[in-house]
C-alpha cells in the first residue's frame, strides 16, 4: 500500500461526445473532447462509468482507437447482444452528451515507435481498436518524425465474420495503400464477397507462418480479440518458434466468442 | 459527484447480488480469460513448488508429493479488475498455511511480504497476513476438475478476497520478503493491494 503513495489517482473526467461515427452494422466511434486529458499510449483502455437517476452505476472499459497525436479520444464500441452498457453506448448516446471516464489505463499491451523492429499485429472482431491505434500511431509518427519506415515494418493480420463487419476497413486499405511497409491481410470466417480471394478460415498455424517474420527477426507481436482466437494465435506462434515475451495478448468477450 | 448519464436505467439486479457485489462490479455466469501473453504449459511430470524464505532456504514439492499434501475445498466469489465478478466458484488446494507449516519443519520462517512467481514471467506481491489465516490456496482443481491451462493451470494461486490478478496463474513458487517489491502489474499502474470493496483497481486509488 505504502508503494501508491505517490502516485496520482486516475481521476473521472467528464468528456462531451463530438461526434458518433458509424463504423460497421454493430459497431461505431464515439468521438470524445475529454478535458485535460493527459494523453495515453497507442494500446491503453479507459474505463467508462454510467450513472442513472437513481445513483445506480455500471462501469466497462474500452479500448482507445485513436492515436496519441489526436487531440480527441476516440472510443470504438461493439453493441453486444444483453449487454448492459454498449447498449446504451451504441443506441443512446448522441453528439453533445456527456460521458463519465478515466484513464489511461494498462502498461502493457502498448507499443510506440521507439520500439524498433518489425511489428505484428493479430486481431479479431473488435479486438482491432488498440491495434488500430498502434497503426495511427505509426502512421503519424513516423512522418512526423521522417523516419525509416522499412525500419519498422508492419503486418496486420485481421479477422473478420464477414467484408461488411470490418471495423475501418476503408482506413485500412488507405493506409496499407500509401504504406510499402505496411501489409494488412483480411480473413473472412463466415461470409465471403464475390470473387473473395482472401482468406476464409479461423486463424491458423499456417496463416500465421504465412503472414509473420520469421521468429529470428524478433517481431513485436499482439494480439487481441476473443479468447479463443487470443489463446489460438499465441499457442501457434510459440510453436513457430516465436519468444512467449515478445506476444502480448489482450483477451475480452464470453468464454467462447468467436471471430 | 457522478455525472447522470442521460436515458441511462441499466439492469438492475436483486438486492441478493447487488450485496455481493463490489462497487463498480457486474456478475457474469461465464468464466472469462485475461492473460498477458501466451499459455505456458508445463508438463506435470516437469512441475514443482518452492517455497522459499526470507534468508533463501526453500522447501520444494513435486506434483505428486504436492498433491498429497492434506487439501482444502473452498467454494467463494471472485472479483477481477476488469469488472467481472464470478459467484460460488469452487476450487480444491493447498492452504497456504499448510504450506508454511510444512516449511516450518525446514526451518523456514515467515516474513511480512509474499512474492509469487510463475511460469511465464508473471509475478504479483501480497503482504502474508493475506495469504494465511485460511485466505489463500495453491488450487488445482476448479469446479471439480483439473484446473485448465487458461484459468492457469495445473496450479494457481487462489486468493478470492482480493482483485483477481493477485489470484497468479501457473504459480510455481512463493518468495518470503522482509519488505514489499511491485510485481506484474502492480509496476504497470495497477494498485499495489487491490481490495475490490474499496475499489482499489489502480495505482492511487485509495
Amino acid at each position: 500500500m505504502s508503494l501508491n503513495v505517490a502516485a496520482p489517482r486516475i481521476s473521472w473526467r467528464h468528456a462531451t461526445v463530438i461526434e458518433v461515427v458509424p463504423e460497421t452494422p454493430r459497431t461505431r466511434t464515439l468521438v470524445l473532447d475529454v478535458p485535460e486529458w493527459p494523453g495515453h499510449r497507442a494500446g491503453q483502455h479507459v474505463d467508462v462509468r454510467l450513472t442513472a437517476e437513481d445513483g445506480y452505476q455500471a462501469e466497462r472499459s474500452y479500448s482507445i482507437a485513436s492515436p496519441p497525436e489526436e487531440p480527441r479520444l476516440s472510443l470504438t464500441v461493439e453493441r453486444l447482444k444483453d449487454g448492459e452498457v454498449s447498449p446504451y453506448l451504441s443506441d443512446e448516446l448522441r453528439s453533445g452528451d456527456k460521458l463519465e471516464l478515466r484513464g489511461p489505463i494498462g502498461g502493457y499491451f502498448v507499443w510506440d515507435i521507439s520500439l524498433s523492429g518489425p511489428l505484428l499485429l493479430v486481431g479479431g472482431g473488435s479486438g482491432i481498436v488498440p491495434l488500430m491505434a498502434m497503426l495511427r500511431h505509426r502512421n503519424a509518427a513516423l512522418a512526423a518524425a521522417n523516419m525509416e519506415r522499412h525500419l519498422m515494418p508492419a503486418r496486420l493480420l485481421y479477422s473478420s465474420r464477414g467484408w461488411d463487419e470490418v471495423i475501418y476497413r476503408d482506413e485500412l486499405a488507405r493506409l496499407a495503400d500509401s504504406d510499402r511497409t505496411l501489409e494488412v491481410r483480411h480473413t473472412l470466417t463466415r461470409d465471403q464477397p464475390a470473387g473473395w480471394t482472401g482468406f476464409r478460415r479461423r486463424i491458423d498455424r499456417a496463416m500465421l507462418e504465412e503472414i509473420s517474420w520469421p521468429p529470428s527477426e524478433q517481431p513485436r507481436v499482439f494480439v487481441c480479440g476473443p479468447t479463443p482466437l487470443v489463446e489460438a494465435v499465441a499457442q501457434s506462434l510459440v510453436e513457430l518458434g516465436h519468444q512467449p515475451a515478445l506476444i502480448k495478448t489482450e483477451r475480452f468477450g464470453p468464454t467462447g466468442g468467436s471471430v | 459527484m457522478s455525472l447522470i448519464s442521460r436515458g441511462f436505467r441499466g439492469r438492475r439486479q436483486s438486492a441478493e447480488t447487488a450485496g455481493r457485489l463490489p462497487p463498480g462490479q457486474y456478475e457474469t455466469r461465464d468464466f472469462p480469460v485475461l492473460s498477458a501473453g501466451p499459455t505456458p504449459r508445463t508438463a506435470l511430470t516437469a512441475w514443482n513448488f518452492t517455497l522459499q524464505g526470507a534468508d533463501g532456504r526453500l522447501a520444494r514439492w513435486t506434483w505428486d508429493e504436492f498433491v498429497a499434501l492434506p487439501r482444502q475445498t473452498t467454494t467463494t466469489d471472485i472479483h477481477c479488475v476488469t469488472k467481472w465478478s464470478k459467484f460460488g466458484t469452487m476450487w480444491e488446494g493447498i492452504s497456504v498455511d499448510t504450506l508454511l507449516a510444512e516449511a516450518a519443519k525446514h526451518g523456514i520462517e515467515p516474513s511480512p511480504y509474499v512474492l509469487a512467481r510463475c511460469d511465464g514471467g508473471y509475478t504479483t506481491n501480497l503482504p502474508l497476513a493475506d495469504v494465511t489465516g485460511g485466505k489463500a490456496w495453491i488450487a488445482f482443481s476448479y469446479d471439480g476438475a483439473p484446473l485448465p491451462p487458461e484459468h492457469g493451470g495445473p496450479a494457481r494461486l487462489l486468493v478470492p478476497h482480493l482483485y483477481f490478478w493477485k489470484s497468479a496463474k501457473w504459480v510455481r513458487e512463493l518468495r518470503l520478503m522482509e519488505s514489499d517489491a511491485p510485481g506484474f502489474w502492480e509496476s504497470l499502474g495497477y494498485h499495489n493491494y487491490g481490495d475490490p470493496w474499496r475499489e482499489q483497481r489502480y495505482a492511487g486509488d485509495e
